[in-house]
């Protein structure tokens, strides 16, 4: 039966000059005991959706038309009126759990006032209540654990927490806005179990707003797909995945990496530009033409980095190790990928080999060259032109004050200060448009650029000294699928034609698997196997690769 | 110390007896060494011990600081507060707008307007002094009298304006900021009455810098009554120092400054240890990463 009936909702954000819609005229409806996956990439809405249901709607938006009906209640009859329905009917998780508990309350104040502002308890009785809420999702020693304070969490704690506020006073619908995109994989799968196991057992109307389709497909009965605003297609989560209707669902679906097979370039629906193999020869004139040798090109031997927690004390037992006599090589021309959970230490591996951090021991052989043990800044200099750095985050990595040109213009110049003008701007042109920027870009600034562009723009700069080494440290997680795709196809590209080494830093094993010829396991900063990537996802040599093939959602669990 | 009818032979004893004929390292090591001690030497100007003078002093400065402090505290987050929270409307304009005069004009200024209005032309509060003191024997105060709290007032208010409006500033900001967290927005959709999550969820929160920018001020705010006691002629330790400066009267100079130097560092670290007190996050750094 229809719990939840959302009819023709609306919400706009009025701005000076126009009227933006953030949603329009959506209707969606969920029954009890299922879960409805509501995903869309960022902007499309679905956020907004979620919140609009509970009237959270940040100033200067509001919920301008619609509907929604929960049970046989009208909870949106007056603005008011909806405030006694939150966290009473209707509970809802956020997606970063380090940022949804108030720090300096402790989780079981949090938990009584919530239960006592809806339930009639006394403090006793909504203690025991909140002691059980929290065995239930799953925190050991919850008695003494309820006094601890969010900080003491870890992330994955910390959402179980967030989950049991959000369902402590029995809600009987549960929007969950990215519950897990903030959470390693390991974890993500533990948090979605629990979602399936309280959706069941309490019989909830769940709503799970996420990007990942991989989740969509392990969690959700049916799936809504949203775009600037507008729902584009509903229905059952094996006919949207598997034959979608709409041109948008089909790009959104073909955008993500399958996690069975390698597919040589990710379909791009929307857009097909004909002419770009043509733009990508271009900076290819003035790449120094080597000869493919079959010969290593980093070496790492017995790489270990540690950090110490505190500066005056010596001892081994403070001292965290972030790598632990990591080796590897990496074949001149290849990608290699280095994947691992959050504090794994793949990061740091990456930022040793540029040479932003100091190794406590251990070498790394560049071109047979130990770049560790170089002192003269000279020296160095002549390896960082041949290593270069894409960074995760598009956002941070630009210098905001900056034109484009600038930013594409410095490295260049640091490394050839007798450049003429004329050649530094034909040069800039051609990499712009080797990734596909046009020449008008160059004399903007950054903030005028989708996260996409940015990205762009950040591989331009790297490839601006002519690496022979790109590092890319999760280049598209900041990025929604369909941009990932492009990147990704682009990264591709300017391998393929001019010859570049890439080290592929990523939690994403489907990303991986469609990027590297062969892949090294990172777990707590011991490399755990590195094989071919075709081996290692067939078959995993190492107890936690398997672990975490098991774990990772996958698109196509929806064929089984 | 010496009127015009002292003879060279005199002069030259005194010099000997203060020690002013050593050489600069014994004179400052002898100063160190009972400054340690507590004893500040002799008044240049008014032949008391230093030591003595500023316990004298102490009280009155003492009371003016804490009545500032806690108008200046009280005041000012009760305003920050309610701006942050009702961010359009007349009187959260007029507060910002009053608090950006508080903020420029210079206390001097403000002093001798207060003093003008209230006195001059009101005639309702008296203009300088400290009233009627009552002695505690190791303690004068000026709460027990009529005319002694009467003429804390002004005094008080001027000195803590510039503070005021500092915290009313930081508190606003502070709130307007914690009000958009996730924690609150996810408190909203708990259904947390909206009493709990302004007062108790944002507030606690929005005083944890606070705590840290007012124990700073009440250093200043002892520093900066230097300037207020002077308009008021108000018998504590910052008059007391002015007067000094203009005789050149080092003991107390150096006594003084040693003082304020003392004051700042006992409150900061009563703050650090506030700060331990008031934030978790701070209390168990050490076992953060269980769980």
């Amino acid at each position: 039966m229809t719990f939840l009936k959302i009819n023709n909702l609306s919400v706009d954000y009025q701005m000076r000059k126009e009227t933006v819609y953030a949603a329009k005229n959506v209707n969606i409806e969920v029954n009890k005991g299922e879960i409805l996956g509501l995903v869309g990439e960022s902007g499309s809405g679905k956020s907004t959706v979620g919140n609009a249901i509970i009237n959270l709607i940040d100033e200067p938006g509001k919920v301008s038309s619609g509907s929604v009906i929960l049970g046989d209640l009208n909870i949106h009859e007056n603005s008011e009126s909806i405030v006694k329905y939150r966290g009473n009917k209707i509970g809802l998780i956020f997606q970063d759990p380090q940022t949804s508990l108030n720090p300096i309350l402790t989780v079981g104040e949090q938990l009584i006032e919530t239960i006592q502002t809806h339930l009639k308890l006394s403090k006793e009785e909504a203690k025991n209540k909140s002691i059980n809420l929290l065995k239930e999702v799953g925190i050991k020693d919850a008695e003494t654990r309820f006094d601890n304070y969010p900080h003491q969490f870890s992330g994955g704690m910390r959402q179980r927490v967030v989950i049991s506020l959000a369902l402590c006073c029995e809600p009987e619908l549960l929007i969950a806005d990215e519950p897990t995109t903030a959470l390693d994989v390991s974890i993500q799968s533990q948090i979605l179990e629990l979602i399936k196991k309280l959706t069941k057992e309490r019989n909830l109307a769940v709503i799970l707003i996420t990007h990942d389709m991989g989740v969509i497909a392990e969690t959700a009965d049916r799936v809504a797909v949203m775009k600037s605003g507008n729902l584009v297609e509903i229905g059952d989560t094996k006919k949207i995945l598997t034959k979608p209707q709409e041109n948008y669902t089909k790009s959104l679906v073909s955008s993500v990496p399958p996690t069975n097979k390698k597919i040589s370039r990710f379909v791009i629906v929307e857009k097909e530009n004909s002419d770009k193999k043509e733009n990508n020869i271009k900076i290819l004139n003035r790449w120094t033409k080597k000869v493919i040798i079959d010969q290593d090109l980093v070496q790492i031997k017995n790489l270990s980095k540690s950090f110490d927690d505190n500066f005056f004390t010596e001892s081994s037992k403070n001292s965290v190790m972030a790598v632990n006599d990591v080796s590897f090589d990496i074949k001149e021309g290849e990608s290699f990928g280095l994947v691992g959970e959050s504090g794994s230490g793949k990061s740091t591996i990456a930022k040793m080999i540029v040479n932003l951090f100091k190794p406590t021991s251990g070498d790394i052989f560049f071109d047979k060259v130990c770049i560790t043990k170089i002192k003269q800044r000279f020296e160095l200099m002549k390896f960082r032109k041949q290593i270069q750095m894409i960074f995760q985050d598009p956002y941070s990595s630009l210098n905001g004050r900056l034109k484009v040109k600038d930013i594409i213009a410095e490295p260049i110049t640091l490394h050839k200060p007798s450049i003429s003008n004329i050649d530094l701007n034909n040069y800039i042109y051609d990499l712009l448009e080797s990734v596909e920027l046009t020449q008008k870009s160059a004399d903007r600034y950054p903030h005028e650029f989708s996260g996409g562009q940015r990205q762009r723009i950040s591989i331009a700069r790297a490839l601006a000294t002519q690496p022979r080494l790109l590092v890319c440290d999760e280049p598209t997680s900041a990025l929604d699928v369909s941009i990932q795709a492009q990147i990704l196809n682009l990264l591709k590209d300017l391998q393929e034609q001019l010859n570049l080494t890439i080290l592929f830093i990523s939690h994403d094993l489907p990303v991986v698997r469609q990027m590297c010829d062969r892949i090294g396991v990172l777990k707590d900063g011991k490399l755990c196997e590195v094989s071919k990537t075709e081996d290692l996802f067939l078959k995993p040599g190492h107890e936690y690769t398997r672990e975490l093939l098991r774990l990772m959602p996958k698109i196509e669990s929806i064929y089984k | 110390m010496v009127g015009e009818e002292t003879s060279d032979e005199e002069r030259a004893e005194l010099r000997e007896t203060l020690g002013l004929m050593d050489p600069i390292h014994v004179q400052f090591s002898r100063f160190i060494v009972n400054a340690s001690k507590g004893e500040f030497g002799i008044s240049y100007q008014l032949r008391r011990p230093v030591s003595e003078l500023i316990v004298e002093r102490l009280p009155a400065t003492i009371e003016l600081v804490v009545i500032s402090a806690l108008i200046a505290l009280i005041t000012g987050t009760l305003l920050g507060v309610y701006t942050g929270i009702n961010r359009k409307g007349f009187l959260s304009d007029f507060v910002l707008a009053v608090s950006l005069l508080g903020v420029s004009l210079p206390t001097f200024v403000i002093g001798i307007l207060f003093i003008y209005l209230f006195a001059v032309i009101l005639g309702i509060l008296p203009s300088f002094g400290r009233g009627e003191v009552v002695d505690l024997g190791f303690w004068t105060t000026g709460f027990l009298t009529v005319s002694g709290l009467k003429a804390i007032i002004l005094p008080s208010v001027t000195l803590s304006l510039f503070q005021m409006t500092y915290i009313i500033r930081l508190v606003r900001a502070e709130m307007m900021e914690i009000l958009q967290t996730d924690y609150i927005k996810f408190a909203r959709a708990r259904g947390i009455s909206e009493n709990s999550i302004k007062y108790k969820h944002a507030l606690k929160n929005g005083l944890i810098p606070v705590i840290t920018i007012a124990g700073i001020n009440i250093g200043t705010l002892i520093a900066f009554s230097i300037i207020t006691e002077t308009v008021f002629q108000w018998p504590g330790m910052g008059f007391l120092f002015i007067q000094a400066v203009q005789f050149v009267d080092i003991p107390i100079m150096s006594a003084y400054l040693v003082f304020i130097a003392f004051v700042f560092v006992m409150i900061n670290f009563i703050v650090d240890i506030l700060y331990y007190l008031i934030d978790p996050r701070i209390r168990v750094k050490g076992d953060a990463a269980s769980g």
